[in-house]
């Protein structure tokens, strides 16, 4: 039991990135690069911690619910003109949108500037981070094989071909990018209660790199693999933590470089990522 | 108002000079190496390292820097883009890789140099102003724009005048037509990249020597403003970049002396997002649909 308390933020963190990487997953599947995740996980996290510190009576599960529709709510503006973006562009683009909204908390004085909001009661639980990523799982998770989910996969492959198959692809990826902001604030507002502080400089680009990161390392061909690649990469560090020790490296480098080099590893190698390893082995195998 | 023109002349020739190895990639590849600036800060620390420790002057020490840039850019080009051509996501792949890269060198100059912020030793550079027209510049600042104009008209005398020039201009139109008409396109794209890391590692060592602070994450801001720049003089225009670089510069010193420093990283996003949503194709881009 001491072992599971000394270990329980890493545990957390497992859940909330997971949660980030599939809300990077979320417009991946439809073949759109969307980087403005970490801009709706600040809105997210600071709608959350904005209620509970200024009406600490209203029940936790209302917070969330505002700090998923907060940022749903300001992607639609975003979407409407950004998606029209391809490729490179969009990604551009979002991530400009994400510095825009980091910038505005910075010069923002009710939220207390490049400081931050502090001092955020405990509301998170363990159980709480893991509901969460099960109901978004399942809620992927059906969605593959659906119709919708169909459709999804049609406007990845071929954006053209879908919208001659008479697909709204305008709909769609705009649905989509309204679903990973609504994931990415509900993880934003589980981490502001957890770690009992949101401050601008938690949501900048390396936070939206770290997503994209563990979508990819984990593989975004299957619902789940965005949560595989961040369970595997928060952990990772902590168990090979040993081992860079004896090497002599310092624990914050060493993460980078096993970050740096478990993703080129995976996309190099294992372009779907470590949710498609044991199907790759297989076929192995059989050849 | 005279001071402040200088001062964004010589901020803006810095995300020029930057700007302009990060295009001519995008322009060849098709593909967004987000190494760059990574590229670009191990530069600074080279250089950093060569003067303070080895002593060297820094008019040996900037050209080293440079061929740091352009060694790890043939490293780059090696390890995360060479594997990828030819897979049908490349541009995504390939950005993504170069997100790895990017971490790797990061975690390399955590590892040698610390995350605090390192300085070069006080008498590096000789230490003068200058008077001009009413406006005061540093000796430095004078030097800086006059190093980076120099170097971004050689890079636009080599594309426009020699073959080597042609042959990246041939790959970039088709690397398809170009193989055929006998081009040896890999090596032509490691030269682009020694070239593109060479002009980002001199944006580096220059960056750190007018700001005389470098640590490992100082190319993160640089790699946002550089991306501004691309987008605003149209990716892979490397004249584009040269007048976006400046334009950007001004507007900066300019937003700083009206609104105050607070919102001087906002606006270079600002014009980022305009120009994506009304002008994709940026000042001088090709007019050809964006389906990248």
């Amino acid at each position: 039991m001491d072992l599971f308390y000394a270990y329980e933020a890493l545990i957390a963190f497992v859940g909330i990135n997971g949660l980030l990487a599939l809300s990077i997953y979320a417009t991946l599947c439809c073949g759109q690069l969307s980087l403005a995740n970490a801009g709706f996980m600040a809105v997210g996290a600071y709608t959350g911690a904005l209620i509970t510190l200024h009406a600490p009576h209203v029940p936790f599960a209302l917070v969330l619910l505002a700090s998923v529709a907060a940022p749903a709510v300001l992607a639609v503006p975003l979407g409407l003109p950004v998606l029209r973006l391809r490729g490179v562009f969009l990604a551009i683009a979002t991530v400009g949108f994400g510095e825009v909204v980091r910038l505005a908390f910075v010069n923002w004085d009710f939220t207390n500037g490049a400081l931050g909001l502090v001092a955020i009661p405990q509301r998170t639980h363990l159980w709480t981070i893991f509901l969460a990523l099960a109901v978004v799982l399942f809620v992927l998770g059906r969605l593959q094989g659906s119709r919708a989910g169909f459709a999804l996969a049609a406007i990845r492959e071929d954006e053209t071909a879908a919208r001659t198959m008479g697909i709204d692809a305008n709909s769609y990826k705009l649905a989509m990018l309204v679903a990973g902001a609504a994931i990415a604030g509900l993880a934003g507002a589980l981490e502001a209660h957890f770690t009992f502080i949101v401050s601008p400089s938690g949501y900048g680009f390396s936070r939206v790199v770290d997503m994209l990161v563990q979508a990819v390392v984990g593989g975004v061909a299957v619902f789940f693999g965005p949560a595989i690649g961040a369970a595997f990469l928060t952990l990772l560090p902590e168990i090979l933590r040993e081992v860079g020790a004896r090497l002599g490296l310092s624990p914050g480098p060493f993460r980078l470089f096993l970050d740096g080099v478990v993703l080129l590893a995976v996309i190099l190698y294992l372009p779907n990522g470590l949710a498609s390893l044991p199907q790759h082995l297989r076929r192995r195998r059989a050849a | 108002m005279g001071q402040q023109v200088l001062n964004g002349v010589f901020l803006g020739s810095i995300y020029a000079l930057f700007a302009v190895g990060y295009t001519l990639v995008f322009g060849v590849l098709d593909i967004l190496n987000l190494a760059h600036a990574a590229v670009f800060m191990l530069s600074a620390f080279a250089a950093l390292a060569l003067v303070a420790d080895a002593h060297l002057s820094i008019w040996v020490a900037l050209p080293l820097g440079v061929v740091v840039g352009g060694l790890l850019g043939v490293i780059l080009e090696r390890v995360a883009f060479r594997p990828l051509r030819g897979r049908s996501d490349s541009n995504i792949s390939g950005l993504i890789s170069s997100l790895a890269m990017a971490t790797v060198f990061e975690a390399i100059a955590l590892q040698i140099f610390g995350p605090d912020v390192s300085r070069f030793p006080q008498d590096t550079f000789p230490d003068r102003t200058i008077h001009v027209a009413g406006a005061s510049a540093s000796l430095l600042q004078l030097c800086i724009v006059a190093i980076s104009v120099a170097l971004m008209a050689a890079l636009t005398l080599l594309l426009a005048r020699t073959r080597l020039g042609r042959r990246i201009r041939a790959v970039a139109e088709s690397p398809k037509a170009a193989r055929i008409l006998g081009i040896d396109v890999d090596r032509t794209i490691a030269v682009a990249f020694f070239i593109s890391s060479g002009l980002g590692g001199a944006a580096g060592v220059l960056f750190g020597l007018a700001f005389n602070s470098i640590s490992p994450d100082v190319g993160r801001s640089v790699e946002l403003k550089g991306l501004a720049v691309i987008i605003l003089g149209g990716m892979g225009s490397v004249p584009g970049a040269v007048i976006a670089g400046f334009v950007l510069g001004l507007i900066e010193i300019f937003t700083v002396a009206h609104f105050g420093s607070s919102y001087r990283d906002a606006v270079s996003f600002a014009v980022l997002f305009v120009v994506l949503v009304a002008r994709p194709r940026g000042l001088l881009g090709r007019a050809a649909a964006r389906e990248a």
